[in-house]
Order: C-alpha cells, then structure tokens, then sequence
C-alpha cells in the first residue's frame, strides 16, 4: 500500500469506550483476542516498601489491532508490557496471550519483544543479530539466511548484512532489532517505547514506516509510549494508564484509516482524538507534581 | 598572514615513528642515566676500598671506570649484564646448564603449563559461581583466602607433597603457577559472565533460550574483553608463580636456579642477567596475548 498519496482522510468519530462498561459485555470465550486480562494486579517488594505497579487492570486486545499504552513514567505501562510477556508475575489476576497464560506464550513464540534500546549484541553483524532467534529457535541455516534477507528488506536495512551495529545510526539500529523481532514471525509485537531515544525526525520517519509493516505484516501490536502525538498516530485503541497505583483511565478508539500518513496530525479529528488523550492523562492527575 | 595557532604543519617534517616512541624512548634513556648513576654511587665505596689497600693513588676518573667494570659489583652496569646475556646465550650449547636459555626454556615450559591450567581453572571456577548462587556466597570467600596465603610458604608444602606421591621436576611447579595465576582469571571472569545488560539478558528469556544458549550465545562473548584483559595478568604472574616454584626445590635448572646459584656466590652480573631474561619473557608473553586479544575483539566487530 503506498502511503503518503491519501489526500481526504476519512476520520471516524471517537468512541469512548469505559473499561468498566466494556468487561461486562465481553463474552466468556477468549480465542481471538491477542491478549485478554482480567483484574490484573502486580505489587513489587522493594526497601521503601510495597509498591503497586498494576491495580487491577482489565483490557482486551483484539488480533490485528494497533493499541497503545500511554501514561507517564510510573504509570506500569512497561510494567503491563513485562507481564504479557512473562517477564513479571502479576500478583493476582488472570491474563491470556493467544488464548494461551504469558509463560506458554512465550514457549510456543508467540510474541516478540522490542526494548527501547536496540540491545543488538555488539560482536554480531546485522545478519547474525538478526538470526540470532532464529539460531536459538533451532531453524535451519538457509532459511535463517533467508527469513534474515526478507525482514531486513522489510525494515529497508538491505546492503548493511555485514555492517556491526556501532557503524549504523540510533534509528537503524532499532529498525535492525525490530527485523530480528520479526524474524520468527511472531503474532503479537511488543514495543516497549522503541523509538523514544530518537530524534523528532527519525520518530515520524520510523512510525511511518512501523504503520506500513503492520499492515503488510497484519500482526497485532501493542506499544508503550509517552507521546501522545505517536499514541494516537499509530494506534487503533489508545489506553491511556496514570501511577500510584498504575492503572487504566480510559481506552480510546482511534479509528482513522490503516494507511494514514503523518499529515493527518493536523485534521480536527485528530487534535480531537489528541485532546482527549490528554484530558485523560489530567483526570489520572499525570500532570501533577 | 593568518595568525591563527594552526602550527600543525610544523610538526610535520619529524617522521611518525619519531613521534609515536619519543615518549618510550625518553622513558628509557632516562632509566639507563639513573641506572649508571646509582652503578657508579653503590659500587663507589667498594672500589675506593680496593685501591686504598692496594695502596694506589686513584683519580676519579679511575674511580668511576673501577665501578663500571667490578668483577662482583652491587649494580652492575647496564653494559656489563649485556655482556653476560650475550656470553651466557651465546657462549655455550643450547642444553647446556651454563647456557642462560636453557634455564629459560626450563622455566617457560613450567610458566605456560601452569598458564594452561590456571587459566582453564579460573574459567570453569568463574563459570560455576555465576551459575550457581550458592557458589558465590560458599566458593568466593575461599578463592580470596587462597591469595592471602603467602606463596613462598605455600610453595615447599606443595613441591614435598608432590615429592611424595611421586611427582617432580615440571608439574609441582605448574601447579604453583597455576595456584597463583587462577584468581585474576576467575575474579575478572565473573565480572565478565555478569556483564551483559538486562536487555540482552531479558531479551534472551523472551526467545526461551536455554541456559547453555545464554552461556554460549550471550555470556561467553560478553566475557573475552574481561578474559583477555586478565589472562595478560595472569601470564606475569604466572612466570612469578613458576621462579618461586623453583626457589625451595633446590632446582637445578630453571630461572629460579639461575637467581639462587646467583646469590649463593654473589654472581650479581648473573642475577640481573637472570632477572632481565625473566622480564623479556613476561613481557613476551603479555604482548603475545594482547596481539591474540586484539585479532579476537577486532572480529568480533570492536572498534578501530
């Protein structure tokens, strides 16, 4: 799909949709959601005490979705990212990956995980950081060589196979560890703010492409931020979360077109979707000292 | 013309060779001067003596030329030891116990087995304690006592034990090496196999990789900067733990020997000669291993 060559977006109006409101009509069965968690709570001991990363936290991510976790630091965004993919435990509550608990998820590969530092190995070439899931996996050598040569010519990294990481820039680097995430062709990516270290520039060029490889990859993507721009940019459902106890505020729908471009920032709809956003980050007292 | 302070070109007529030792080489010259002059200031007294009872008249030139060329002196010049390197390598038969190299090649062989299984020991102890909480807490304390333990002391325990059981000659002293060289191996590898960030440890859970998969594929290369940066360590150490080795035995080869017979009969010329051979094979042998280490880190994607 080419994009950049849309001129009238078409911009559905905003749904609020209450999280309370939405758990009681959610039927029993769960298959096709990507990840399903009902009261999810996580406390974590530490030397000043208890504190609580995730008070009962229930969301639903269907598959194919786009969903952003927006909040500030301390808000448990990255805290309920580790959780659906068994990195914590939550204390109480029940959580389903796939139909299937974090821990079977993650054995059966179902996910994969971009930090916001690239965390390539720095002894390895692009190529072999790339197939480097792919060597633990136990996939044969011809085809980690070509999953390797589809996904870095998906994230337009061709040409740099034998290049080591200290010789490409920041934001290459993280478009090589979202080609080593995809290697494996996981159903569910998880981004724990992988573009927050970029410049302004690199970010919006990045998020373009991210939107194209999520409609060619049709995978279902869930990705921690704190820029509500990127939040309401990429996603097809915001959840916006506030600290002390980490927790959701509101879900918002965000249902512009899959193929929008950057300029749809500057529609009305758009400031809409933003604002909300925003009034719900000040009604979880995020912008309080 | 410009003013600006861009004298670069100025410097550019002396050759780069110049530039890059001129340090070394000052260092070096500087230590020659020192060493003459403490030849000629110890050795002073000694002379004087000698020429008052032999009841000559001496000028200071003599004086000085007396100190530069004693036949047991207390430092001997620098000249001096050259000569006794050369006679001593050069003078004799390769397996002769008169020709210094022999000595040497006794000692090497026992430094690089010790070398060997010090070094292999100290991997495999660092290996274990990062893999087995309990190790740390129950292992580490003891690695750190064992270097407390003075090595000289140590030393004719291990060479009679060894005795007993039946072993001589090259193995007791490895394994005095090997007693002092394991601990910088094992504490730097430890460090090493702890090393990678918990990125690239979570990241590793996230594809359920097994633990040999994190050793292999994660802890081991996070590691070789630490491994070689210790093993340069422990190859000096090492030599150390091999001359000492050599020191209770009543060895009648080796470096070690060499120092003994040396003081016995007060050959100084022959220590420092000793003592110069042990310092080319320290040094030898750190620069093999930071030639190794720099191939290895440059394949592995480092820098420059």
């Amino acid at each position: 799909m080419a994009f950049g060559s849309s001129p009238n977006v078409s911009v559905r109006p905003v749904e609020p949709l209450r999280q309370a409101e939405k758990a009681k009509e959610r039927p029993a069965a769960a298959g096709a959601l990507a990840v399903d968690a009902r009261g999810v709570s996580l406390t974590f001991q530490t030397s000043d005490g208890e504190v609580q990363a995730l008070a009962n936290v229930n969301l639903e991510v269907g598959a194919g979705d786009f969903v952003s976790f927006i909040g500030p630091s301390g808000c448990g965004k990255t805290t309920l990212l580790r959780v659906i993919a068994d990195l914590e435990h939550p204390t109480s509550g029940t959580i389903l990956v796939n139909g299937v608990s974090p821990g079977e998820a993650r054995l059966q590969r179902h996910y994969g995980y971009i930090f916001q530092a690239p965390a390539l190995y720095p002894w390895r070439t692009i190529e072999r950081n790339v197939m480097l899931p792919l060597e633990i996996m136990g996939f044969d050598a011809n085809e980690r060589r070509a999953r390797m040569e589809k996904y870095l010519k998906l994230v337009n990294l061709s040409g740099f196979e034998r290049k080591f990481p200290w010789q490409l820039s920041g934001g290459m680097q993280q478009r090589a560890s979202i080609a080593r995430a995809l290697s494996f062709d996981p159903a569910l990516l998880l981004m724990d703010e992988p573009f927050g270290a970029l410049d302004e520039i690199v970010r919006d060029h990045l998020n373009e492409q991210l939107l194209r490889l999520w409609e060619e990859t049709r995978k279902t993507v869930v990705f921690v931020t704190h820029s509500i721009p990127e939040a309401v940019f990429l996603s097809t459902k915001i959840v916006v979360m506030s600290p002390r106890p980490g927790r959701i505020i509101d879900v918002i729908a965000c249902d512009f077109p899959r193929d929008r471009t950057l300029e749809i920032r500057e529609t009305p709809e758009f400031i809409k979707v933003a604002q909300r956003v925003r009034s719900g980050l000040r009604s979880g007292h995020s912008y309080d000292e | 013309m410009t003013t600006s302070a861009l004298a670069l070109p100025e410097a550019a007529w002396r050759p780069a060779w110049i530039t890059a030792r001129a340090p070394i080489l000052v260092v070096v010259s500087i230590l020659l001067v020192l060493w003459y002059l403490a030849a000629i200031l110890m050795n002073a007294p000694l002379v004087r003596d000698q020429f008052e009872r032999e009841e000559v008249k001496y000028t200071v030139s003599e004086l000085i030329a007396g100190t530069l060329d004693a036949e047991r002196p207390v430092v001997p010049a620098p000249h001096q030891v050259l000569l006794e390197l050369y006679d001593s390598l050069f003078g004799y038969p390769l397996d002769s116990p008169r020709n210094l190299a022999y000595h040497a090649w006794v000692t090497l062989s026992a430094t690089l087995l010790g070398f060997v299984i010090g070094a292999l020991f100290g991997i495999l102890l660092a290996v274990s304690i990062v893999h087995v909480r309990t190790l740390e807490k129950s292992l580490l304390p003891w690695v750190i006592c064992s270097q407390m333990v003075p090595i000289l002391a140590i030393a004719p325990i291990v060479i009679v034990v060894l005795g007993a059981i039946g072993l001589h000659g090259l193995l007791p002293k490895s394994i005095i090496s090997a007693y002092l060289c394991f601990f910088p191996v094992t504490i730097s590898m430890v460090k090493g196999l702890n090393s990678p960030d918990p990125i690239q440890r979570d990241l590793m859970r996230t594809w359920s990789a097994s633990a040999a998969q994190v050793f292999w594929k994660l802890r081991w290369p996070s590691s070789v900067p630490f491994l070689f940066a210790s093993l340069k360590v422990a190859s000096t150490i090492s030599l150390v733990g091999a001359i000492v080795g050599e020191l209770p035995t009543g060895a009648q080869a080796g470096i070690g020997a060499r120092l003994l017979t040396g003081s016995y009969y007060g050959q100084t010329i022959q220590i420092w000669a000793a003592l110069i051979v042990a310092a080319i094979i320290a040094a030898s042998l750190v620069a093999i291993i930071d030639v190794v280490g720099r191939f290895t880190e440059k394949r592995m994607g480092a820098a420059r």
